[in-house]
């Protein structure tokens, strides 16, 4: 895989997405679409392993927000066709090595947004506690047995940690209202996170069956 | 003005020493002892392997492993060819004193100076703190290899007795390849499993702990290398597998313990090999022979370099992340050689290598080479490079919590795709491993504790000792955060923080019966036993009493304090005493404790029952132990399922690990009380911490 050519429907994306890897999308599609032009929250539910996936409401919810579609309105579609499914899919693309600094910030900023906006679920531009909270026990769901305390005060412990990170010094009076995507990208300093936000290509013959 | 130590690696201090004292004893007259084979690779190489494969990052090294492995195994076997026959090709034209060694001997010689050594690439790296990816790889590939050089000297040698060698032959060989990694793989995870099963048997007798870790990983290595399997991949294999669930089932002791043995035993072996080295090359009888020592020194050289061009080309089209230049010059200039070469040498029988000395020359030229020469320049080629360098992040809640997010995003993206990818099969294998293995592996409550929950335990545990070892509260400086738990969540009740006044008559009461108290049990420590510490009574009242201070937690102060706090303040006398107090053998809370004012304050919730204390709670909060843990348990713990049984000291047992009552109760301790014996002196410097 490398920087090749791209067909015309792809002129948002990259040309690190190669002509065979959006054949083998179109025809995922198709699938899941039941060869219907659109995709609606529902089909989603016919792919087997999502099932145990804890964090799974939130990756579908991910997949119908407006904001990643890069569209100007807020909200969620109601259903989305091929074209925004590319898009979703470009935030999963590897990084190259021609890329220049600039690029690679940009880089960079459009996966942590597509995060950013996946843990901010009220669409209000911070991360609240609730938020937080809500993320943890999504997290943790898969552990029937565990109390909602323990997810709570990780969340909290957690929110602490990024604010003083993030704000540093605290008077006891002040409050910190949530992270911001600028917090966000402080916290994320640490983890490279181009190398690790891409979902690799390369059996374009392994296509799971839907059942 | 630069040291010694900042320009020579220890390793080369080590072999002068080595040269020194071997120079010394021959001068007297005496014959200087060489590194026999049998004591290098049975005592003194396991300990280093062991510390090797049991700390083993396991996450950049699975993620890297495809490039380990070509690494080590194509890699090794270009070496050992190239470097074979270009050497018989040096002997056939070197001329009468090199015309008879044949292709076989020359072969051989190839796959025994061709192995990099993870001896000497740990000695060496470990100084330069390198990034880790570059660090992994080498590391990896030194460890990797031994299988390839376990098949090739075997082979070699078993073919130089033959008359003749067939096809037959060769492909058996190829085969034994796969026989000798996997199978020691295999020897290795069987013990590995084997003793994490005995770990969880182990909460009755946690003093034995460490040795079931050492005897099973030991027993694994020496089976591998009785049937000639790998022992280096059985070990590393045994230390990886055992490490995930015997750390969830022994106590935090014995974790020390381990962790520090480990780390004694590595650095003792470690400073051996290399003195004996140096000892062993005055000791040796040597044939030096010039053209024969100065081609393999500059063959080695070139087919490294060679090998680690070639073969990044062609990883790199598989890779994600990319090799660059810079990094494959680091890889290649670390292919360091070291003990192992030197000893598979010694091994070689005179009968049919005649030529022995001058291979073992050979060898000793060339480890002497890259460790001297590379091992010291590499430093400042890191810095001039300006190689990227380890960095020092600390692990923390947030990082976990996105790291795990990220793997779940990822699974469920590739599902999506219907591509069943690396993240796929990790998932896979994670859910097996949480449906059954850990079932199997882990004693009780901790079996079903997700490794959000685990982490976030070990980091608060890690931290509370920090914490407690830095002297309490009074020692944190100023530049901690002040984020509190108001700042983030403002809707909580407002804290009433009560201070009680205590008169200074009561103070001075409860001062002297603290001191007395622990007077005494010092006095009753001196006398046990290791019976004792199986069942103490007094560790188990202060569980309970530890589990009722549950609900007194004040979770912001501790919060704040310890997520900042430096690591390792250690200089007062409080030192000793906090070491104490971070025992919970060294308290008898029962008696007159109703003088002890308890200072509860209702953590961040606001529908708790049991809302802001005061000192009239404090009869009952000390004096009568209630013999169940309270059913609503506020704060960061699981409910505790299981009482702890005595004979715990164990601090995983949730509700146990109470630092603020540890600060609290050292607070008023550190009053001048009377000076307590230093009985403990300072406490262990871990080895490259």
């Amino acid at each position: 895989q490398g920087p090749r050519g791209s067909a015309p429907v792809t002129a948002l994306l990259s040309p690190a997405v190669t002509s065979e890897q959006i054949e083998h999308l179109h025809r995922r599609f198709k699938q899941l679409s039941q060869d219907q032009l659109t995709i609606r929250k529902e089909n989603f539910d016919s792919i087997p392993d999502l099932e145990f996936n804890p964090i799974r409401g939130k990756i579908v919810h991910a997949f119908f927000d407006k904001r990643n579609l890069r569209q100007e309105s807020d909200g969620l579609a109601d259903e989305i066709n091929f074209e925004d499914f590319l898009t979703i899919m470009s935030y999963f693309r590897p990084i190259e090595m021609n890329m220049d600094e600039e690029q690679l910030d940009r880089f960079r900023k459009e996966k942590l947004k597509f995060l950013f906006h996946m843990y901010d679920s009220d669409h209000d531009g911070k991360i609240t506690l609730q938020e937080y909270r809500n993320v943890v026990e999504e997290l943790l769901s898969g552990n029937p047995h565990l109390e909602k305390e323990s997810a709570r005060s990780i969340a909290d412990g957690a929110m602490m940690e990024a604010a003083s990170i993030c704000v540093g010094q605290m008077g006891p009076d002040q409050v910190y209202e949530g992270i911001t995507f600028e917090d966000f990208l402080k916290m994320w300093q640490g983890i490279d996170i181009e190398t690790k936000m891409h979902v690799r290509f390369l059996n374009v013959d392994t296509i799971a069956h839907c059942y | 003005i630069p040291s010694v130590s900042n320009i020579v690696p220890e390793s080369c201090l080590l072999i002068v020493v080595g040269l020194l004292v071997g120079g010394l004893i021959k001068g007297v007259g005496e014959k200087p002892p060489i590194l026999k084979s049998d004591i290098f690779f049975l005592f003194l190489l396991p300990p280093i392997i062991l510390d090797a494969g049991y700390f083993l990052p396991l996450r950049p090294f699975t993620e890297n492993l495809g490039t380990i492995l070509i690494f080590a195994v194509v890699g090794t076997l270009w070496n050992a060819f190239f470097l074979g026959g270009l050497m018989y090709a040096v002997c056939q034209l070197g001329g009468p004193g090199l015309n008879h060694i044949g292709l076989l001997a020359n072969l051989l010689f190839g796959s025994i100076i061709s192995a990099v050594d993870p001896v000497a690439v740990l000695a060496v790296f470990e100084e330069i703190h390198i990034n880790e990816l570059l660090h992994i790889l080498v590391f990896g590939e030194s460890l990797l290899n031994d299988a390839v050089t376990v098949v090739l000297y075997h082979l070699f040698e078993e073919f130089a007795s033959f008359e003749q060698v067939t096809i037959l032959d060769i492909i058996l060989g190829f085969l034994s390849f796969f026989v000798v990694s996997l199978g020691g793989v295999l020897v290795g995870v069987i013990y590995g499993l084997i003793a994490a099963f005995t770990s969880r048997f182990t909460s009755h007798i946690r003093v034995i702990e460490p040795l079931f870790v050492f005897l099973y990983s030991y027993m694994a290595y020496l089976s591998a290398e009785l049937f000639h399997l790998s022992g280096i991949m059985a070990l590393i294999a045994a230390g990886v597998v055992m490490r995930p669930y015997v750390e969830a089932n022994i106590s935090h002791k014995s974790h020390t313990t381990i962790k520090y043995f480990l780390k004694m035993w590595s650095s003792v072996s470690e400073t051996l090999i290399f003195i004996f080295l140096g000892v062993s090359t005055v000791a040796g009888h040597h044939y030096w022979n010039w053209t024969f020592v100065i081609s393999t020194l500059f063959f080695c050289l070139i087919a490294r370099v060679l090998g680690v061009l070639v073969l990044t080309w062609f990883i790199n089209k598989f890779r994600i992340v990319k090799l660059t230049p810079k990094d494959q010059f680091i890889i290649a200039y670390g292919g360091l050689r070291g003990a192992i070469a030197f000893s598979l040498g010694y091994l070689l029988d005179y009968k049919h290598f005649g030529m022995r000395d001058m291979f073992l020359t050979a060898i000793i030229t060339v480890i002497f080479f890259t460790v001297f020469v590379q091992g010291m320049t590499i430093r400042p080629l890191v810095d001039l490079l300006a190689v990227k360098k380890k960095q020092e992040t600390k692990r923390s809640i947030n990082e976990e919590i996105h790291t795990q997010f990220l793997d779940h995003l990822l699974t469920g993206i590739e599902d999506i795709c219907g591509h069943y990818g690396h993240h796929h099969w990790k998932d896979k294998l994670n859910r097996f491993n949480k449906k059954y293995v850990k079932k199997c592996l882990i004693a009780g409550e901790r079996s079903k504790e997700p490794q959000l929950i685990a982490f976030y335990h070990k980091m608060e545990m890690k931290q509370a000792i920090e914490l407690v070892e830095s002297g309490g509260i009074g020692k944190i400086p100023s530049a901690v955060s002040t984020v509190s738990i108001q700042n983030i969540n403002p809707q909580t009740l407002p804290l009433e923080r009560v201070l009680p006044a205590l008169s200074k008559d009561k103070e001075e009461e409860i001062r002297k019966i603290l001191r007395t108290n622990l007077q005494k049990t010092r006095q009753r420590l001196r006398s046990y036993n290791r019976h004792t510490l199986v069942a103490d009574p007094y560790e188990e009242a202060w569980n309970q009493m530890l589990l009722r201070r549950q609900k007194a937690r004040q979770l912001e102060q501790k919060m704040n304090n310890y997520l900042t706090v430096p690591v390792h303040r250690l200089d007062s006398p409080t030192m000793s005493r906090a070491r104490i107090g971070s025992d919970p053998l060294a308290y008898e809370p029962k008696e007159d404790s109703e003088n002890l004012p308890i200072i509860t304050i209702d953590p961040a919730s606001p529908q708790s029952p049991e809302s802001v204390d005061l000192m009239s709670e404090e009869p009952k909060g000390c004096s009568g132990l209630p013999p169940s843990p309270e059913e609503d348990e506020e704060g960061l713990v699981m409910r505790v399922k299981e009482p702890s049984s005595p004979g715990t000291d164990d601090v995983f047992t949730p509700g146990t690990s109470d630092s603020p009552s540890n600060q609290r109760m050292l607070r008023c301790l550190s009053d001048p009380g009377p000076r307590p014996e230093p009985e403990e002196g300072e406490p262990f410097i871990p080895k490259g911490q």
